[in-house]
């Protein structure tokens, strides 16, 4: 008989007067495969915490394994074999790998000297319990994001673990690791080892999990088998909101396009790149990593110049060999990764967003017209719906989706012509990245030519009007995305790995 | 043979020697007996701080009031002792000079564990009340007539020679004492469960909590074991220079911190080793006592030390930061 590891049953959560779970039920059997799904602020992370005792529970039941606990602590939560990996993997850099898998049984057991023999040896049983081979000498630190991921759940595993609650276990992963992660979460299951995988991501839950919890604003709106959700109803529950599943078209005339190469090479990243973008466009670039796709982005935005071919803005031929070059031939940019490379994180809002044009608001002698600004901002916060309770909030303060419209803002003030975005919708959920989408096709039907680079298939399937695949610095293939499919592009790509 | 060429301990070892060839090379001084002996001792007392500083260091904190415990253990200790004209076994004065450090340093801990205070601030600010209360309320006149069972220790020699001119010669008994400490900590930071204990919080704080590790006590088990360590080098220090001066060891942390930095310890936490840190030691304490024997004045001797530490901790961090590949 398969029992119940976790049943929960009408959870009731507030902080301060803050309902932040209501009535929320859920239940994962013994070997079960269970997906948490919910964009970020839905209560996925309290609920977790209130399944591994961390915060107790207002209203409702918990019964683990078919005990009911009224007040449940993080000690009886392990007892029970309930084990989370968070998203930090809560590991220690500094040890050895044999020393992370076996500090707790050291700590648990009582004793006082350290027996390393003992420890590589619970260290080999509990890799081999997951089926993996690892150096135990090596530090946690020497190891890549997927080795320390196992490094964590061989621990799991090691701790009894009956269910694994993995929070956004695929963020970091290349796709070869998420598949190894999907066979040793498989494997698991053979083992009687039930998954509650948190997260966001769409695709990832279809393939892998046999149940669905969808919540949205500390409610379960939807849950079932997996077999009964696809990819539109998951985004619908998620996200409450009829997300339109039109794509991009493009209706310009064949001008002189606004940003034109021949033959740009740069040597080492890519050669020979014959690229067009027209007034109004959306074009997409994709390749694996390693490509060239990201150098390519950078040379024509200055930051790592090309060292061959011509660059045209509107049929002139200009010279970009500097980021100040761009921006004055009107390109912008939006970096990948947005928290380092675009945003002053502990700067307000409104600093982030005329950090490159506060010339703009300039009276005399170099003053600055703060009301004009504080006009500009809040018609940039409107315009972009970037919300917040107050501009001179840090943008650290907001949600991955608003600091994402704030690099957007920020750029389309320089009154850039083109625009290069750069992964824009790396972890952002899917409600913001819908918005984010429909931002840049507006920004498109002003007359910017938008080029993205992404690997987000589907996205630029969306959103782009012409695909362009890169491989080993040269462009492969130019697609209209009009009647292309989505698994086509995925198999020319996989074709190059 | 990889293995060793990565190891910090091996290349502080090579500096020390080279430098000890560069100075020996430009005076023949630096060889003799009497230098070397100097060297071997003026290392014990630096060598003690900075194996409380490696540990606190290792467990993500850090401690600056070690000297003025040190200072506070030694002068009570010896004020009491010849208040009562104490003449009983040696091990009496280390004791309790021992036990007010770890008194002192369990305050430490509770404050830091408690409040969850930041330890450079906890540590700057009861250092500095100790030296304000003990000058205030013990006294502030130099005592330089030790009670005699110390006197005797700091003319303990394991090994003496008599020179052709007729003068004694001896090497101090009290490195004893370094070394049976250094082995000593080195089994608690290798091979029990505290130790290990002290590197995983200093590597994760969060993890340790998560991973069931008792914090509070690890923190009272550093920084008690600081302060017991601060006091033992304090009497040491008093003894060997026969005077219990309450000014005394001003300034002495930063030379201690750079030492244990030189031996391969990071300031973020989680990293470092007694052996790296006893090289560290005697890397400082041959530049501070035989740059004047190369003939460079004494007041070159910090800018020196400054240059050691910046130049050796740039070659650890560029090291480690190609060997990550």
């Amino acid at each position: 008989m398969s029992g119940e590891i976790v049943n929960l049953t009408e959870i009731e959560k507030s902080f301060g007067g803050v309902q932040v779970l209501s009535k929320v039920s859920l239940s994962v059997k013994e070997g079960e495969i269970c997906c948490l799904a919910g964009e970020n602020g839905c209560g996925k992370s309290t609920l977790i915490k209130i399944i591994s005792g961390v915060y107790s529970h207002d209203g409702g039941q918990i019964a683990l394994n078919g005990r009911t606990y009224p007040r449940l602590n993080p000690i009886d939560s392990i007892r029970e074999g309930i084990q989370v990996i968070y998203q930090d993997f809560s590991l220690f850099p500094n040890l050895t790998v044999a020393e992370n898998l076996a500090l707790s049984d050291q700590v648990e057991s009582g004793r006082a000297i350290v027996s390393w023999e003992r420890m590589r040896r619970i260290a080999g049983e509990s890799l081999a319990m997951i089926g993996i081979e690892m150096d135990p000498d090596k530090t946690v630190e020497e190891l890549p994001v997927s080795g320390k991921q196992l490094v964590a759940i061989a621990r799991a595993v090691y701790c009894n673990a009956r269910l694994i609650i993995m929070d956004e276990p695929t963020t970091t992963l290349t796709q070869k690791e998420i598949d190894s992660l999907f066979t040793l979460i498989r494997n698991l299951k053979e083992k009687g080892i039930s998954t509650l995988f948190v997260s966001h991501k769409i695709r990832e839950m279809l393939d892998i999990t046999e149940k669905i919890t969808i919540m949205r604003n500390g409610r379960v709106v939807a849950g079932g088998d997996t077999g009964e959700f696809d990819e539109i109803k998951i985004t619908q529950a998620m996200t409450g909101r009829d997300i339109g599943g039109e794509r991009f078209h493009w209706s310009g005339v064949d001008e002189e396009p606004l940003l034109r190469t021949e033959k740009l090479s740069r040597r080492g990243a890519f050669s020979d790149i014959d690229l067009t973008v027209r007034s109004g466009e959306i074009v997409g670039i994709t390749g694996l990593l390693g490509s060239g796709r990201t150098e390519l982005a950078l040379a024509l935005f200055g930051r790592s110049p090309a060292d061959g071919g011509k660059i045209f803005r509107s049929g002139m031929e200009v010279v970009i060999r500097s980021i100040q070059d761009a921006m004055e031939n009107g390109i912008a940019y939006v970096p990948e990764d947005r928290l380092t490379e675009g945003l002053f994180l502990e700067q307000s809002i409104e600093r982030n967003l005329f950090a490159n044009t506060y010339k703009k608001f300039e009276r005399f002698a170099g003053l600055l017209d703060f009301k004009k600004i504080r006009a500009a901002a809040d018609k940039a916060m409107d315009d972009y719906g970037i919300v917040s309770p107050d501009i001179a909030l840090p943008v650290r303060s907001l949600s991955g989706g608003n600091q994402q419209r704030v690099v957007l803002a920020r750029w389309m003030s320089t009154g850039a012509e083109v625009l290069i975005l750069n992964g824009p919708t790396v972890g952002v959920d899917v409600g913001s990245k819908f918005e984010i989408h429909k931002k840049l096709r507006e920004i498109a039907e002003r007359g910017v030519g938008i080029l993205i680079f992404s690997d987000d298939i589907q996205e630029l399937i969306m959103n782009c009007n012409r695909i362009l695949v890169i491989h080993k610095g040269r462009f492969t293939d130019e697609l209209q995305s009009d009647c292309l499919k989505e698994h086509d592009l995925i198999d020319r790509l996989n074709a190059y790995r | 043979m990889d293995k060793i060429l990565r190891k910090n301990e091996f290349w502080l070892f090579c500096i020390l020697l080279l430098m000890a060839f560069i100075v020996g090379g430009s005076n023949d001084a630096f060889w003799s007996r009497t230098n070397l002996f100097s060297l071997f001792k003026s290392s014990v007392v630096m060598g003690i701080f900075a194996l409380g500083v490696l540990l606190v260091i290792v467990s993500g904190g850090i401690d600056i009031s070690f000297p003025a415990f040190a200072v506070f253990s030694f002068y009570i200790t010896v004020k009491y002792l010849l208040y009562i004209k104490f003449t009983g076994p040696v091990v009496i004065p280390f004791a309790m000079s021992m036990a007010i450090g770890t008194l002192l340093g369990l305050m430490n801990a509770f404050l830091i564990s408690t409040f969850k205070l930041i330890p450079l601030i906890v540590t700057l600010g009861t250092g500095s009340a100790v030296t304000g209360f003990l000058r205030a309320f013990v006294g502030t006149g130099t005592l330089s007539n030790l009670p005699q069972p110390l006197i005797d220790f700091s003319r303990w020699n394991i090994y003496t020679e008599t020179l052709s001119d007729g003068s004694v010669i001896g090497f101090s008994g009290s490195f004893l004492i370094l070394i049976a400490l250094s082995l000593a900590v080195a089994f608690v930071l290798r091979r029990t469960t505290l130790g290990r204990g002290v590197y995983a919080m200093g590597g994760d704080l969060t993890a340790a909590v998560r991973a069931g590790l008792p914090v509070p006590k690890l923190y009272y088990f550093t920084y008690g074991l600081v302060g017991a360590l601060a006091g033992t080098a304090g009497i040491v220090h008093c003894s060997l220079i026969r005077l219990a001066n309450p000014r005394d060891l001003e300034g002495a942390e930063m030379e201690v911190i750079a030492a244990v930095v030189l031996g391969g310890a990071s300031l973020t936490g989680g990293k470092g080793t007694v052996s790296g840190t006893i090289l560290g030691v005697f890397l400082i304490v041959l530049i501070k006592g035989s740059l004047i024997l190369v003939g460079i004045p004494t007041d070159w001797q910090k800018v020196a030390i400054g240059v050691v530490l910046i130049t050796a901790t740039a070659l650890t961090a560029y090291r480690s930061s190609k060997g990550g590949r």
